[in-house]
C-alpha cells in the first residue's frame, strides 16, 4: 500500500499548480504515481527517479573525460574560482528556491558578481517595460472569480502552461463567473494558428514583428480615432470590433508570453500592451500578466528586489548594486568578454543562449549546479548534481502572479546528495574565509 | 585651456570603467595625480596610469580643461560621464556611456560609440564622427525624464531606441537609424537625415521628429495634417506633417491639445 | 551577555517621568536594569547627549510585495544612491524605497528598535515575512489587511462579530500577523470592478455592507479577541479635497466602545496618516483647498479612545504605495506616472505610483502644513505618533526633519518664507502660521516611543528605559542645554551616536557595527472552535481561491526563523 502526499506544488512552470497528489512507496524512497499534474509536471517528478542519475559532483579532465569528486572538492573549486574572479557571472536561479537565491546573493556580494536570471532571455523585457510604465495586474484567483474577457497575446498555454486555462483563466467557474467558459470571451493574438488560438472566439493573426503597431492601433481605436485600412495585417474593422469587445467587458485580462517579449520591439511590445490595459481602466476593469516560464524565475526577481532593488541583471562588482540591461545582462557580458568566470544554477543557458555566448562559457572557469545532465553541464568545468527542489526538498517559490507558495518535499534525495541550499551554504562559508569578510 | 593627453598603453582584458576620465576630475591636477585616479575592472581598482600614459595637466577648472584620448578606447566605459564643462576628444572608438548624464562641455569621438551615449543628458554637446550604438540619448531604465537638453550629432548611423523618453535637446543623425525612434518622447527634436525602419514616434506625447529619407512602416497612430516648408538643420524642404501618437495621452495648453509632430521629407 | 552603563546623558522617559535629567542608564543580559545590578559594565559616555529608549514606528511600508514592486520598478530611485558594503555591513541601495538592508540600517542609525509593517496582503504573507527576515537589526511585525476581505464582508453584513473574530484569529495565525489593518474599507473590493466607496455609507457592490459597518464591526471583533493592538484604519477617500467629513464619520464608529485587553492599551481605533484625511475644499486649487486639521484634531482631542499618526509630507520625490487600489489609479490619472496595481483574490488590492511633492506647488505645501498642524493641535502626545506613512508622504529617513518642524517654529517659518513657493497661500489656506507650539524632547519621546509602544500593546517591552524593558537605548549627539540651531535636531536624530538593541551594540560612533538579532512579532490568538467559520474557510478555498487551503499557512521555519509570539486567550 503506497502513501499519498497531497497538496503538492509542481516545480515546473510559473503556473505553480499546488493541487498535485503523489503516490510514494511505503519506505518513502520511490515516486510511484503523480495525479492531477499535466504531462510535463508529472514527468518532472518521475524523472527524479531515473536510474542513471548523476549523484556526485564531476570535474572535467584535460582529455575531456569526467572524474567523480567529493562535494568538499566541489565546494573548494567553486569558492576559489569565484573568489579569484574579478567579475564572475552568477546566472540562472529560476529553478531553485528563494532560500538558495538569498544565500547565493550573499556569495555574489562577497565576490562582486553579476547576478542574472533566466528573465534575461525571457521576461526581462517585461520587467523593463514595467519599469517604464508600471503594470496593472492581479492574482490568478481574481481571473477565476471575475474575468469575462481573456486575451492571450504571443503565448500558447495549451502547450507551455497546460493547466492554466482549466485552473484559472478559461474554464473554471468562480464567484462572479458561474457560467465558466460560456461567460468569457477569448481573444488570441498570434501569427501562428496554435492550439490555443483554435479554441478562441477571435484569433488575430498578427503579422510577425508588428505587435507594437497592432497594440498601438487598439489604443487609437479605444479613442475612436482614424486608423489605416489595415494594421499589422489586421483589417481596421476587426481592430475596432476587438476594441469594443475589450471595452465592454466587466473584468478583462491580457496574458502574454515570449511571442511578444522576445520578438521585434521586445520591451516596447509589453510597454504598449500595458498602456492598452491602462487605457481600458478608464472604461472598465482590466489587468495584464506575463506567463512566466520557470517555476521560480519570479522568486529570484523578488529576492533580488528586496536585497538590492533590481529584478535581474544586477552588477555587484563595485561593492554596490547597479543595473542596466544591455550592459549588465548575461549575453551582453559574455559576448563582450566582460566576465572571467561563470556559475550556473537552476537553468540551462547551454540550451537557451546563443552559440556565441555558450562558447565563452566553455572557455571560462565554470560551474553548473543542476540535478540533470544538460547542455550546460556538458560545457562547464564542474557539474554539481543536487536534490530536486519541489520533489526532494521544499522551499519557497513565486507563481507568475508573484504569489509565494511553499514547495513540498515528497521523497528523500539519493543518499548523500546535497540540496542547492546546503551546497551554497558551504560555498558561502568558504568564500567568507577566502575573502576574510 | 590646458590639455591632458591620455595615451592608451594597455588594453583591458575585461572592460574598464573610467568615469574619472572627464575634465571635472582632471581640473587642478598634475599628470601624476591624474594617473593616480581610480579606474575599475570588475571588482578590482587600478590607477588610471596602469592603462594610460598621462601627459600635460588639468586647467584650474573643468571649463579650462581639455582631455585628449590619443587612441582607441573601445573597451573603456563611462568616458565623460556627468561632465559639466570643458572638452573631451577621443581619437578612436569609445565603449558604452559616453557622456551619460552629461551636463555641459563638449565630447567628440572620432570613431564609433557603443550603446547609451548621452543617456539622461541635460546639457552639452556630443559629436560622434562614426556610428552610434543603441539607446543614444535615451533615458536611464525606469526614468520618465530622458534627455533634457544639449545636442548629440552623429555623422554615421545610429542604432535602435534613440531618444527614448526624450524631454528636450536635439539629436541629429546624418545616416540611418534602427527601430524605435523617440518612443515616449515628450519634448525635444530628433532629426534623421537617412532612413528609419519602423516604430517611429510610438507613444509620443509631444516634441518633433524629422525624417529626410523613408520610414519602412509608419505607426498607425499618426495622422497626416498637411504639408509645410521648413528649414531643418540647414536643409530647407517640403515636409509632410503628421500628428500623433493618437493612441497616447496628450496635454492641453491654452485650450489646445498638444501632439507630437512627425515630419517626413518629400 | 554584555553589560552597558550609559553615563551622564540627558535622559527622556515618559514612563518614568524623566524630563532631561542627567542620569545613568543600565543594560544587562538584553534588558534594562537598575544601575546597581551591573557588575562589570562597558561604559558609554553620553555627556552632552540625549538618551531615549529605542524608537517605535507604528506605521511604515517596509516589507512585502508592494514594497518590492516599488523597488523593482524604480531603478531610477537607486541611481547613484548606493552605499558600498563595509565590514559586516552589506550593500545598501535605494532612496524612497530602500532595500531591506538599507531599511534596517537606516532605522538603526535613527535609533529605532521596532517597526510595524502597515499592510500585509494575507495571500502574500510569505513574501512579507521573507523581507522582514532579511531586514537586519530591527524587530518587526506586520498587520494583515481585513477591510475588504470576503469573509469579513459577509460576516459583518450579518453583524456576526463572533464569526468575524474567529476568522481574524485564524488568519493571524495563518499569516503570522500582528493585528487588524483596514484600508479603504469596502472601496478596495469595489475596485475589483473599477469602482470605489467614497463615503462610509456607500454599500460595497454585491456584498451590500457599508464601510461604517465594516469599521465598527472590526473594532468590536478586535475587542472581542482582546488583541494587543487596536483596529488600525486608513479610511475612505484618502487624499480627496473635502474628505475630513468622511474621516470624522469613520472616527465616530469608535464612539461608545471601550478597550478590552490585557496589554495596557487604552484605545480601540488607530487612524493612520491622518494628514491625508484632513482636507477641506472641493479641489486642489489654492482658491478651494483648505486645511481641516483643527476640526479633526479637536474631535480626536475630545475622544479618549482614539490614537493617530501624522503622515507628514516631506516634500521629496517618493513612491506611493497602498492597499487603496482606487486611490493609486486616481493618482496615476493625475500625474501620468507609471502605475502598478495588484488585485488579490478575496482579500485586497494594492497600487504603487511614484509621486513628486514639489515645494513649488501649492498643494504639496498645504499637505506639508496639515501634517505638522495635526501634531501641534493634538493635546495628547501619548496618542499622537510621528510617521510619514513611509514612503507615501515621504521616506522614513526624513523623520528627524519632521521632528525639527514640530520642535521649531523658526524652522516652520523658514519653510513658509523660503522653501515653499506658495508659502503665503499655505498660510492663508492652512493653520500653520498661527501656531506657536514647539514640541519638547519629552513630548517627542512620547510621540516616538512610549505612545506607539502602548498603542501596539508593547508597553511592557518598548518605549521606556524602565528596568525589565527590552535593552533598546538610543544615544543622540544632541545637547538640549546648548543647542539652538533647529538643524541640530535633524542632524542628531538622523544618526544616533549609539544604538543598543536587545542589549547589543549595533550602532557605535554613528556606524552600524552589527546585523543584530532581529525578531518577528506575531499574535497567536486562541479562540473556541467555530465549525461554521471552519466550514466557510474550507468552502471558499475549494471554490474561489487559487491555492489550496493546506498551502496557505506560513508554517516553514525559514519564513519566521526568530519569532516572538504574543499569546492571547479569547476562549473565555
Amino acid at each position: 500500500m503506497a502513501k499519498l502526499v497531497t497538496d503538492v506544488v509542481c516545480p515546473f512552470c510559473g503556473t505553480l499548480c499546488d493541487d498535485l497528489e503523489v503516490g510514494v512507496s511505503d519506505d518513502g524512497t520511490k515516486i510511484l504515481e503523480v495525479y492531477n499534474a499535466c504531462a510535463i509536471g508529472a514527468e518532472k517528478f518521475l524523472h527524479s527517479q531515473a536510474k542513471d542519475r548523476v549523484t556526485r559532483p564531476r570535474m572535467k579532465q584535460e582529455d575531456g573525460s569526467w572524474k567523480e569528486i567529493s562535494y568538499d572538492e566541489a565546494v573548494e573549486y567553486t569558492a576559489t574560482t569565484l573568489a579569484a574572479a574579478r567579475k564572475p557571472l552568477m546566472y540562472g536561479w529560476s529553478s531553485t528556491n528563494c532560500e538558495a537565491q538569498a544565500i547565493g546573493t550573499e556569495i555574489g556580494e562577497m565576490v562582486g558578481a553579476v547576478m542574472d536570471n533566466t528573465a534575461t532571455v525571457c521576461h526581462g523585457t517585461t520587467l523593463i517595460a514595467v519599469q517604464d510604465v508600471g503594470v496593472p495586474s492581479c492574482t490568478l484567483g481574481e481571473i477565476l472569480n471575475r474575468a469575462d474577457r481573456i486575451v492571450f497575446w504571443g503565448c500558447n498555454p495549451a502547450h507551455a502552461h497546460p493547466r492554466h486555462m482549466s485552473r484559472y483563466s478559461i474554464f473554471p467557474r468562480g464567484f462572479f463567473t458561474g457560467k465558466g467558459a460560456k461567460g468569457r470571451k477569448m481573444v488570441v493574438v498570434d501569427p501562428r494558428v496554435t492550439d490555443t488560438a483554435k479554441t478562441a472566439d477571435i484569433h488575430l493573426q498578427v503579422e510577425q514583428g508588428r505587435d507594437y503597431e497592432l497594440l498601438t492601433a487598439l489604443r487609437v481605436a479605444f479613442k475612436g480615432e482614424w486608423l489605416p485600412d489595415t494594421v499589422a495585417g489586421i483589417p481596421k474593422k476587426t481592430i475596432y470590433e476587438v476594441a469594443d469587445i475589450m471595452k465592454s467587458g466587466r473584468f478583462g485580462i491580457i496574458f502574454f508570453g515570449m511571442g511578444v517579449t522576445q520578438s521585434l520591439s521586445k520591451n516596447h511590445n509589453i510597454d504598449q500592451a500595458i498602456c492598452v490595459t491602462r487605457d481600458l481602466n478608464e472604461y472598465t476593469k482590466w489587468n495584464i500578466m506575463p506567463m512566466r516560464g520557470h517555476y521560480n524565475v519570479t522568486g529570484s526577481g523578488e529576492v533580488w528586489g528586496w536585497l538590492h532593488g533590481f529584478p535581474f541583471a544586477l552588477d555587484l562588482s563595485r561593492g554596490f548594486a547597479r543595473y542596466n540591461p544591455g550592459d549588465t545582462t548575461s549575453n551582453d557580458l559574455l559576448v563582450r568578454d566582460e566576465v572571467d568566470a561563470v556559475f550556473v544554477i537552476g537553468s540551462d543557458p547551454g540550451a537557451h543562449f546563443p552559440n556565441s555566448s555558450v562558447k565563452k562559457i566553455w572557455d571560462l572557469p565554470s560551474i553548473c549546479i543542476d540535478p540533470h545532465l544538460t547542455p550546460t553541464t556538458a560545457v562547464c568545468k564542474l557539474h554539481v548534481p543536487v536534490a530536486f527542489v519541489g520533489v526532494e526538498t521544499g522551499g519557497c517559490a513565486y507563481r507568475m502572479d508573484n504569489v509565494p507558495i511553499e514547495c513540498r518535499k515528497v521523497v528523500d534525495p539519493p543518499e548523500g546528495m546535497l540540496t542547492d541550499l546546503e551546497f551554497l551554504e558551504r560555498v558561502t562559508a568558504r568564500v567568507r574565509e577566502l575573502k576574510g569578510a | 585651456m590646458a590639455t591632458v593627453t591620455l595615451k592608451p598603453i594597455k588594453v583591458p582584458d575585461l572592460r574598464l570603467e573610467a568615469d574619472n576620465i572627464k575634465p571635472d576630475a582632471f581640473a587642478g591636477k598634475k599628470a601624476a595625480e591624474i594617473a593616480d585616479l581610480h579606474v575599475y575592472c570588475g571588482n578590482s581598482q587600478y590607477p588610471l596610469g596602469e592603462f594610460f600614459e598621462v601627459a600635460g595637466e588639468g586647467g584650474a577648472t573643468a571649463a579650462e580643461t581639455e582631455v585628449v584620448i590619443d587612441g582607441d578606447v573601445s573597451r573603456v566605459k563611462y568616458i565623460g560621464m556627468k561632465m559639466t564643462a570643458g572638452s573631451v576628444l577621443v581619437k578612436g572608438n569609445a565603449d558604452m556611456y559616453v557622456g551619460a548624464w552629461m551636463e555641459g562641455g563638449t565630447i567628440t569621438v572620432n570613431g564609433d560609440t557603443d550603446a547609451f551615449a548621452g543617456m539622461g543628458m541635460t546639457g552639452g554637446e556630443i559629436n560622434v564622427l562614426g556610428n552610434a550604438g543603441n539607446y543614444l540619448g535615451a533615458a536611464y531604465r525606469g526614468d520618465w525624464r530622458g534627455m533634457q537638453g544639449g545636442v548629440i550629432r552623429v555623422a554615421g548611423d545610429a542604432g535602435s531606441d534613440i531618444g527614448t523618453f526624450m524631454r528636450g535637446g536635439e539629436i541629429i543623425v546624418n545616416g540611418n537609424v534602427d527601430v524605435h525612434v523617440g518612443t515616449h518622447q515628450e519634448g525635444g527634436t530628433i532629426i534623421v537625415k537617412g532612413d528609419a525602419k519602423s516604430k517611429v514616434g510610438g507613444q509620443m506625447v509631444e516634441g518633433e521628429i524629422y525624417v529626410f529619407g523613408d520610414i519602412e512602416v509608419m505607426m498607425p497612430g499618426f495622422q497626416h495634417i498637411g504639408d509645410v516648408d521648413v528649414a531643418v538643420d540647414g536643409v530647407s524642404g517640403r515636409f509632410a506633417c503628421y500628428k500623433g501618437d493618437m493612441g497616447e495621452r496628450h496635454p492641453r495648453r491654452k485650450g489646445e491639445t498638444i501632439y507630437g509632430k512627425l515630419y517626413l521629407k518629400y | 551577555m554584555a553589560e552597558y552603563l550609559i553615563k551622564n546623558g540627558f535622559v527622556y522617559d515618559p514612563v518614568l517621568g524623566i524630563k532631561g535629567d542627567r542620569t545613568d542608564v543600565a543594560v544587562k543580559d538584553g534588558k534594562m536594569v537598575e544601575t546597581s545590578a551591573l557588575s562589570n559594565p562597558a561604559e558609554i559616555d553620553a555627556s552632552g547627549m540625549t538618551v531615549m529608549a529605542g524608537a517605535v514606528d507604528i506605521h511604515a511600508h517596509v516589507a512585502g510585495p508592494k514594497v518590492c514592486v516599488g523597488r523593482n520598478f524604480r531603478p531610477e530611485d537607486k541611481l547613484f544612491r548606493a552605499t558600498p558594503q563595509a565590514g559586516i555591513k552589506r550593500m545598501e541601495g535605494g532612496f524612497s524605497v530602500p532595500t531591506v538592508l538599507r531599511t534596517g540600517y537606516d532605522y538603526a542609525r535613527m535609533g529605532f528598535g521596532f517597526v510595524m509593517e502597515a499592510a500585509m496582503p494575507p495571500l502574500y504573507a510569505r513574501h512579507v515575512h521573507e523581507e522582514i527576515r532579511d531586514t537586519p537589526i530591527i524587530d518587526e511585525g506586520a498587520l494583515p489587511v481585513f477591510g475588504n476581505n470576503w469573509f469579513v464582508l459577509e460576516y459583518l453584513k450579518n453583524k456576526e462579530i463572533e464569526n468575524t473574530a474567529s476568522y481574524i484569529a485564524w488568519l493571524m495565525r495563518m499569516t503570522r500577523g500582528y493585528g487588524v489593518k483596514v484600508v479603504n474599507p469596502g472601496g478596495t473590493e469595489a475596485w475589483g470592478w473599477g469602482l470605489n466607496c467614497p463615503t462610509v455609507n456607500d454599500p460595497v457592490p454585491y456584498f451590500d455592507v457599508t464601510p461604517a459597518q465594516i469599521v465598527r464591526g472590526l473594532i468590536e471583533a478586535n475587542e472581542y479577541l482582546g488583541l494587543p493592538h487596536c483596529m488600525h484604519v486608513h479610511s475612505n477617500s484618502l487624499g480627496e479635497p473635502g474628505n475630513y467629513t468622511v474621516t470624522l464619520d469613520t472616527l465616530k464608529q469608535a464612539e461608545g466602545i471601550a478597550p478590552r485587553n490585557e496589554f495596557g492599551r487604552e484605545q480601540v481605533l488607530h487612524h493612520t496618516h491622518l494628514q491625508f484625511h484632513s482636507y477641506g475644499g472641493e479641489s486642489y486649487a489654492s482658491k478651494s483647498f483648505e486645511s481641516k486639521s483643527k476640526e479633526v484634531a479637536e474631535y480626536v482631542n475630545s475622544q479618549d479612545n482614539i490614537t493617530f499618526d501624522l503622515g507628514v509630507v516631506t516634500l521629496d520625490e517618493t513612491t506611493t504605495m497602498t492597499a487603496d487600489g482606487p486611490f493609486e489609479h486616481h493618482l496615476t490619472e493625475l500625474n501620468h506616472l507609471k502605475w502598478v496595481n495588484t488585485d488579490v483574490e478575496l482579500e485586497t488590492a494594492a497600487g504603487v505610483v511614484p509621486y513628486i511633492y514639489s515645494p513649488k506647488t501649492f498643494i504639496a505645501g498645504a499637505q506639508w502644513a496639515i501634517g505638522i498642524e495635526l501634531g501641534l493641535f493634538s493635546k495628547d502626545p501619548m496618542r499622537t505618533f510621528i510617521t510619514t506613512d513611509h514612503p507615501n508622504a515621504g521616506p522614513f529617513i526624513r523623520y528627524p526633519r519632521v521632528y525639527k518642524w514640530l520642535m521649531s517654529k523658526a524652522a516652520r517659518e523658514d519653510m513658509l518664507d523660503n522653501v515653499l513657493k506658495y508659502g503665503d497661500s499655505v498660510r492663508d489656506r492652512c493653520y500653520i502660521g498661527e501656531i506657536d507650539r514647539e514640541i519638547t524632547l519629552f513630548e517627542l519621546a512620547q510621540m516616538t516611543r512610549a505612545g506607539p509602544a502602548k498603542a501596539l500593546g508593547l508597553a511592557n517591552m518598548f518605549g521606556s528605559l524602565k528596568p525589565g524593558m527590552e535593552g533598546d537605548v538610543a544615544v543622540y549627539p544632541y545637547n538640549p542645554e546648548t543647542s539652538e540651531d533647529p538643524e541640530d535636531i535633524e542632524r542628531a536624530f538622523s544618526n544616533a551616536r549609539y544604538l543598543i538593541k536587545g542589549g547589543e551594540i549595533v550602532v557605535k560612533d554613528g556606524q552600524v557595527v552589527s546585523n543584530g538579532n532581529k525578531r518577528t512579532f506575531w499574535v497567536d490568538c486562541k479562540v473556541n472552535e467555530n465549525p461554521q467559520v471552519e466550514r466557510d474557510i474550507a468552502e471558499k478555498f475549494k471554490r474561489y481561491y487559487s491555492v489550496n487551503l493546506a498551502n496557505y499557512e506560513v508554517y516553514a521555519h525559514h519564513y519566521v526563523p526568530n519569532p516572538y509570539v504574543i499569546e492571547v486567550d479569547a476562549t473565555q
